[in-house]
């Protein structure tokens, strides 16, 4: 039988740009450029990989966003990904981690799965909880922040490389795994996957094909407030000095004035 | 007064400060109650108590160390539902966020991660977040259910407040999904000697300028002439010159020492959500244009080659 993989990903503002909040204190994912969560690319890959290695797989990339949201369906689909699914609502505005991990385990149990890939954490939020909450909702395994992944005979395998000590990991699909970005680079989409990817199916499903009210999610359903968001002031501006042969005593002052010698 | 549950990141009874730095937060809620389970666990009271817990709950089996995450999320649901608290704070490391998130979800509750502040509000705890490479600080809070709430290392200043700490046996029953992820192996890291890098004082790091796996030898040397912890960027470390545990970053460790020596490194955004919140940055870069010389209190524009063993030497003299 095929090994159903449905792989997780997220549409976030672009890091290097002008990231802010909107009015209702929510990301700002209009006035952004948006891409393919970088950290989800890994995902992906390892998908890609897992599904090389099995006699028959399927991927399937999921995503819960706006309708800019295709475009990271569309970069998941060209670095080969064979269909992806769009949960897309305008009730699902606000959501927050709760919400959006129940959204995704209705649609993952809908869509069918064997193994559910995601990322270590968005770059926006940068949670890293998702994927844990996913588990916990579908009543799987959980494999997550694994640095190399691994699936043979309905088993997944993988290194988790935590503060303390680095682990070895095993349990039975179906599961939900997270990589980090030490699972090894994702390859760049190529012309002829970029072309394919235009003919690849995307479903676009919303709160109703879930059987999800719209109470549950959105900014109404979430269970956190953000009641302030202020820009933290530019730093004040340092001294600079070039060193003439004589930067590391003068480095040494500032540090003794400072009282860290 | 309302009990706060918190939860106890120690290794072997040994408590690790960050869950220190989580008891003085509790206490601006109400009374801290602690839970430390595993290998240990009742050696942490004495600690705990004289950092204000009131009560410490403990539990050890096999499991918590066979199994991935879930046993502790059962352990501690069972403490929630033994206390009935007002809030629930656990250390921001991987694993405390993913035992946190989880927990949430089960008791119906909202969650909130990576806290680097947290009071009390009249409409319960209000935590203190910084977000998006800490361009924006957010104060947000859990509007359902029993707050849950992460909280980063070095986000309060241990204080001693000794309490009871008495120690009481928590009863835990598995679930049955307790068991789905098996921890076949572990390989402990191995101790460097020097401070742990979430949680020193001083953070020296090394960039892509530091050119070479030897030449970080001389990162490790001004570390270690202030007692600090030794960090790396993402370029640094994908080049195999230092271990991935020590990349400050997006996907490395984030740190918030009182001061932060960034030698060779120019500044990426994902290398400056790592350790922007640092109360004192100083820099080293050959490069004048180098970002990393936006947020720092003292640059020096140079080789790293020259400066920083000059810095070291001096600093040697200094203290004698
Ligand atoms: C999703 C994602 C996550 C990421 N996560 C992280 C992360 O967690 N941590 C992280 O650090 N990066 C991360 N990055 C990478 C980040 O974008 C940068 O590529 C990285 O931080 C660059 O490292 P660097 O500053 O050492 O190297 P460079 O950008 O190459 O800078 C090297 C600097 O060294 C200076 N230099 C060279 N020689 C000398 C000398 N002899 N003396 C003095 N100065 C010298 C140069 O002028 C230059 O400024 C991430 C990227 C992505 C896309
Ligand atoms: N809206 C979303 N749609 C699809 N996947 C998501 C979404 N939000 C989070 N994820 C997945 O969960 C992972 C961790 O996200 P987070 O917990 O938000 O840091 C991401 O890398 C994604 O794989």
């Amino acid at each position: 039988m095929s090994l159903r993989i449905v792989v997780t990903v997220k549409y976030v503002p672009d890091a290097t740009g002008d990231r802010h909040f909107a009015d209702d204190l929510t990301v700002d994912r209009d006035d952004v450029d948006g891409l393919l969560s970088e950290l989800d690319e890994y995902a992906v890959e390892q998908a890609l990989q897992i599904a090389d290695e099995a006699d028959d797989a399927e991927i399937t990339v999921l995503t819960v966003g706006p309708e800019d949201a295709k475009d990271a369906l569309r970069k998941a689909l060209s670095m080969g990904a064979d269909k992806a699914i769009h949960v897309e609502d305008d009730d699902l505005h606000g959501t927050d981690a709760i919400g959006t991990s129940l959204v995704l385990a209705k649609a993952i149990e809908k869509a069918g799965y064997d193994l559910v890939i995601s990322g270590m954490a968005s770059t926006d939020g940068t949670g890293g909880i998702v994927p844990a909450l996913v588990a916990e909702r579908l009543g799987v395994p959980q494999v997550t922040l694994l640095s190399e992944v691994s699936v043979e005979d309905g088993t997944v395998k993988g290194r988790r490389d935590g503060d303390a000590a680095s682990e070895q990991l095993e349990a039975s699909l179906p599961a939900v795994v997270s990589v980090t970005d030490q699972s090894g680079e994702a390859r760049y989409p190529s012309f002829k996957g970029i072309m394919a990817a235009k003919k690849k199916p995307v479903q676009s499903w919303d709160l109703s094909d879930l059987d999800i009210e719209a109470e549950e999610v959105g900014l109404e359903g979430a269970y956190t407030v953000v009641d302030s968001a202020t820009e933290r002031p530019a730093r004040t501006a340092g001294t600079i000095v070039k060193d003439e042969g004589e930067g590391g005593k003068q480095l040494a002052e500032f540090l003794a004035g400072q009282k860290f010698i | 007064m309302a009990e706060v549950l918190v939860y106890v990141d120690h290794v072997d009874g040994a408590v690790r400060k960050p869950t220190l730095e989580l008891l003085t937060l509790a206490r601006r809620i109400g009374e801290p109650v602690a839970v430390a389970l595993g290998n240990g666990a009742a050696d942490t009271a004495a600690a705990l108590a004289e950092h204000g817990a009131v009560k410490v709950l403990t539990h050890d089996a096999a499991e918590y160390a066979d199994y991935l995450v879930v046993p502790k999320v059962d352990a501690l649901q069972a403490a929630y539902d033994a206390v009935s608290p007002a809030a629930v704070l656990v250390p921001s490391s991987a694993e405390g966020k993913e035992i946190a998130a989880r927990l949430a979800v089960r008791i119906g509750s909202g969650i909130i991660t990576d806290a680097v502040d947290l009071e009390a509000g009249d409409e319960g705890p209000v935590a203190t977040q910084s977000v998006f490479a800490a361009s924006f600080t957010t104060k947000s809070r859990v509007s359902k259910g029993t707050p849950v709430i992460t909280v980063k290392p070095n986000s309060a200043a241990v204080e001693a407040a000794p309490a009871a700490g008495a120690v009481e046996a928590l009863a835990v029953t598995f679930s049955d999904k307790a068991t789905g992820t098996k921890v076949t192996g572990r390989t402990p890291r191995e101790s460097t000697g020097r401070p742990e890098l979430t949680e020193a004082a001083i953070v020296v790091s090394g960039g892509r300028g530091v050119n070479g796996a030897e030449n970080f030898a001389i990162i490790e040397a001004l570390a270690d002439s202030l007692g600090a912890a030794v960090g790396a960027s993402r370029a640094a470390v994908d080049a195999g010159w230092y271990p991935h545990t020590n990349q400050v970053g997006q996907t490395g460790k984030s740190v918030s020492p009182q001061l932060y020596i960034a030698s060779g490194i120019s500044g990426a955004i994902q290398h400056r959500a790592g350790m922007q919140t640092s109360k004192t940055i100083v820099a080293v870069n050959k490069d004048a244009e180098a970002p990393i010389f936006d947020l720092v209190d003292y640059g020096v524009v140079g080789d790293l080659f020259d400066v920083v063993p000059q810095l070291t030497e001096e600093i040697k003299a200094r203290k004698g």
